[in-house]
């Protein structure tokens, strides 16, 4: 599903560079359960920028689904994320201004999808994370844990092939925590491929298999034991 | 283009943001208020002095006579020079291309006017028929004096509407018989001014009927005349200097006196006007403009802060899946709709304080204040034109937002 060739990645500084991404090889087949551990900089949010097609690589190659990404300008690199990635942040990221129902539906628009139909999908997908009742609320009616469901539900809204979820649980508290990654994992034995950063290793451990990045390099991938449940 | 789904995304984003919403549709609605009304105030100027100088002919030329004030040719300072009968002749053969009408006119004032009981006094006018056209006289009812009237010395009238009103109150004066200084005249037509209520309190009769009664000595109080209406004014300046100046040979007046002979040219009148006028317009067009860009730098201001106000949601929208010119688009029509409909109520706004203030406008020389349709669609364009660039740079910027700089936490 992705697959990651000696990928280079480094930012101007001022006149020098900083060399973040150094030379990683990764692959992802469907249906994994992967979390990315390391420190803050240890270049986890820019490979989940890069493999989220919010940011482009500068060596090696990407593969998404088979497809070689490259020489991407904006309007691809949009409908790619809209036709294949779900996100789910840290932060959230709901359009305050917007009902729970109506941010799930968001992708749906951009999709091209007509109204009726939009908020119907929408409405199921609330349902399956459990919020249906919360349909009209604004996200500051909502809890930590009920926003982050929320925010789930748009990213599988469009039933994309990958879900990346950047430090999904690093807003909430531990009981919240724990049943978003079940909910993670209630989509990852559904057949999709969900792929998380954390810091946390209580968080990864709920995974099936954890890469652990330091400087900017790979310096373990191993499976969990979670693999068998 | 029109693609309802858009536009219900649109007019969300309005209604949850008020304070923005206002906030820009403020801008624009109070620039075009003030260019509204700028226009109309001055559209009201203008109009007060049209119709101050609408009174008259545009090309009419008055000519009196006074006493000189130079001595000439051997003659005495202080003499008294009157036109005669031989002057209309004498006008007439020698600038007869350059006048349209002429009449020569007799005045007397303060003469009392009789119908059954009511009186009041006015000024008797002995004149041509070609007087007329040169006071913009127009006929209410009946006719104006005739040549037949002219050579028969008809005791017949011509009044003013206000004559009527004094003497006949609602009935009608045609036909009646008015008495004048004890002889008595037949009311052939009533007329209206443009010129205002004390143009129509002259009483006219015909000139030799007038000549006949007031200046058996055969004298001549003055002429009207208007010169050749297809004149630039360049032309009717020259024509009324040579008039002049061949009016003072042949009466032995001194080429610099002034007072003895003097030519009173509407045209140079109307080019102070039309000067005035021009640089009128100049400063309202200056002001009106320099308001629009004012709206237009305001509410480009605005949709700055709105974009980098936005940053965070238009990121949000990228990572989902919008295009840029999808962003590019909902920015824009956005700032388009909210340009255009407050441009329109500032518009509207404008319009009716200038229509319920028009009453006691007229009291400082602003009459009638209006906006033209065209000025008013010219304006309309200007904002749909300015709400699009407005809206277009700021949403180009924020196309190209990444969406990465968008969403980092802060």
């Amino acid at each position: 599903m992705i697959q990651i060739k000696n990928l280079h990645k480094s930012y101007p500084i001022g006149k020098d560079s900083l060399h973040v991404l150094k030379g990683l090889n990764l692959h992802i087949k469907e249906g994994e359960f992967v979390s990315i551990m390391g420190s803050s900089g240890s270049g986890k949010s820019t490979l989940l920028n890069i493999v989220g097609l919010l940011d482009t690589h500068d060596k090696g190659d990407y593969f998404l689904d088979g497809q070689k990404i490259e020489n991407l300008d904006e309007k691809k690199a949009a409908i790619l994320r809209n036709k294949f990635l779900g996100f789910v942040f840290q932060s959230f990221n709901l359009i305050n201004y917007k009902t729970a129902l109506e941010n799930v539906a968001l992708p749906l628009y951009y999709k091209g999808m007509g109204r009726k139909e939009r908020q119907k999908i929408a409405l199921e997908y609330l349902d399956k994370v459990g919020l249906k009742d919360w349909a009209k609320h604004l996200p500051n009616e909502l809890s930590g844990g009920q926003k982050q469901r929320v925010a789930i539900a748009r990213a599988l809204v469009t039933k994309p092939k990958v879900v990346l979820a950047d430090e999904p649980t690093g807003a909430l508290d531990s009981t919240t925590t724990d049943s978003v990654m079940e909910l993670l994992k209630e989509i990852n034995d559904e057949g999709m491929t969900v792929f998380v950063i954390t810091h946390e290793e209580e968080v990864a451990a709920q995974t099936k298999r954890i890469v652990r990045l330091k400087d900017g390099q790979i310096i373990s991938d191993e499976l969990t034991n979670n693999l068998n449940k | 283009m029109f693609d309802l789904d858009r536009w219900q995304e649109i007019f969300q984003t309005i209604r949850k943001n008020k304070l923005r919403t206002v906030l820009s549709g403020f801008t624009i609605a109070f620039a075009i208020l003030l260019f509204t009304l700028l226009f109309g105030v001055g559209n009201g100027l203008k109009n007060t002095f049209a119709k101050k100088f609408s009174g008259d002919s545009q090309n009419s030329v008055y000519i009196r006579a006074g006493k000189t004030t130079k001595p000439f040719k051997g003659l005495q300072s202080g003499r008294r020079i009157q036109f005669k009968n031989d002057d209309i002749k004498f006008i007439n053969e020698n600038f007869e291309d350059d006048i349209q009408y002429f009449s020569p006119n007799i005045e007397r004032f303060g003469v009392t006017a009789i119908y059954k009981g009511e009186q009041n006094n006015y000024t008797v006018r002995g004149v041509y028929p070609d007087y007329q056209p040169l006071e913009s006289a127009e006929m209410q009812d009946g006719r104006f004096l005739s040549y037949l009237d002219l050579k028969n010395r008809a005791k017949v009238i011509v009044i003013g509407r206000m004559v009527e009103k004094d003497l006949f109150g609602a009935r009608h004066a045609l036909g009646k018989e008015i008495n004048l200084e004890g002889i008595s005249y037949s009311v052939i037509g009533v007329f209206t001014d443009p010129g205002g209520d004390n143009d129509e309190r002259y009483i006219y009769t015909p000139f030799t009927t007038a000549q006949g009664i007031y200046r058996k000595s055969g004298a001549i109080d003055r002429f009207g005349l208007t010169f050749n209406p297809k004149y630039s004014t360049d032309q009717a300046i020259a024509f009324t200097t040579k008039l002049t100046k061949e009016l003072k040979d042949k009466h032995n007046v001194h080429p610099r006196d002034q007072a003895a002979i003097r030519v009173q040219n509407y045209a140079e009148g109307t080019k102070a006007v039309n000067g005035f006028m021009f640089g009128l317009n100049f400063i309202i067009m200056f002001i009106g403009i320099g308001t629009l860009i004012a709206g237009i730098i305001g509410i480009s201001n605005i949709m700055v802060y709105i974009v980098k106000e936005r940053t965070k949601e238009l990121g949000i929208r990228k990572a989902l899946g919008a295009t840029p010119k999808s962003i590019v688009g909902m920015i824009m029509m956005e700032s388009i709709f909210i340009t255009t409909l407050s441009g329109y109520a500032g518009l509207v706004l404008g319009t009716s304080i200038l229509k319920l203030l028009t009453p006691t406008l007229e009291d400082y020389f602003i009459l009638n204040p209006t906006v033209q349709t065209s000025v008013v669609v010219g304006a309309t364009i200007m904002l749909i034109i300015a709400g699009t660039i407005a809206g277009y740079l700021p949403a180009k910027r924020a196309a190209r937002i990444k969406p990465i700089v968008a969403l980092r936490d802060e």
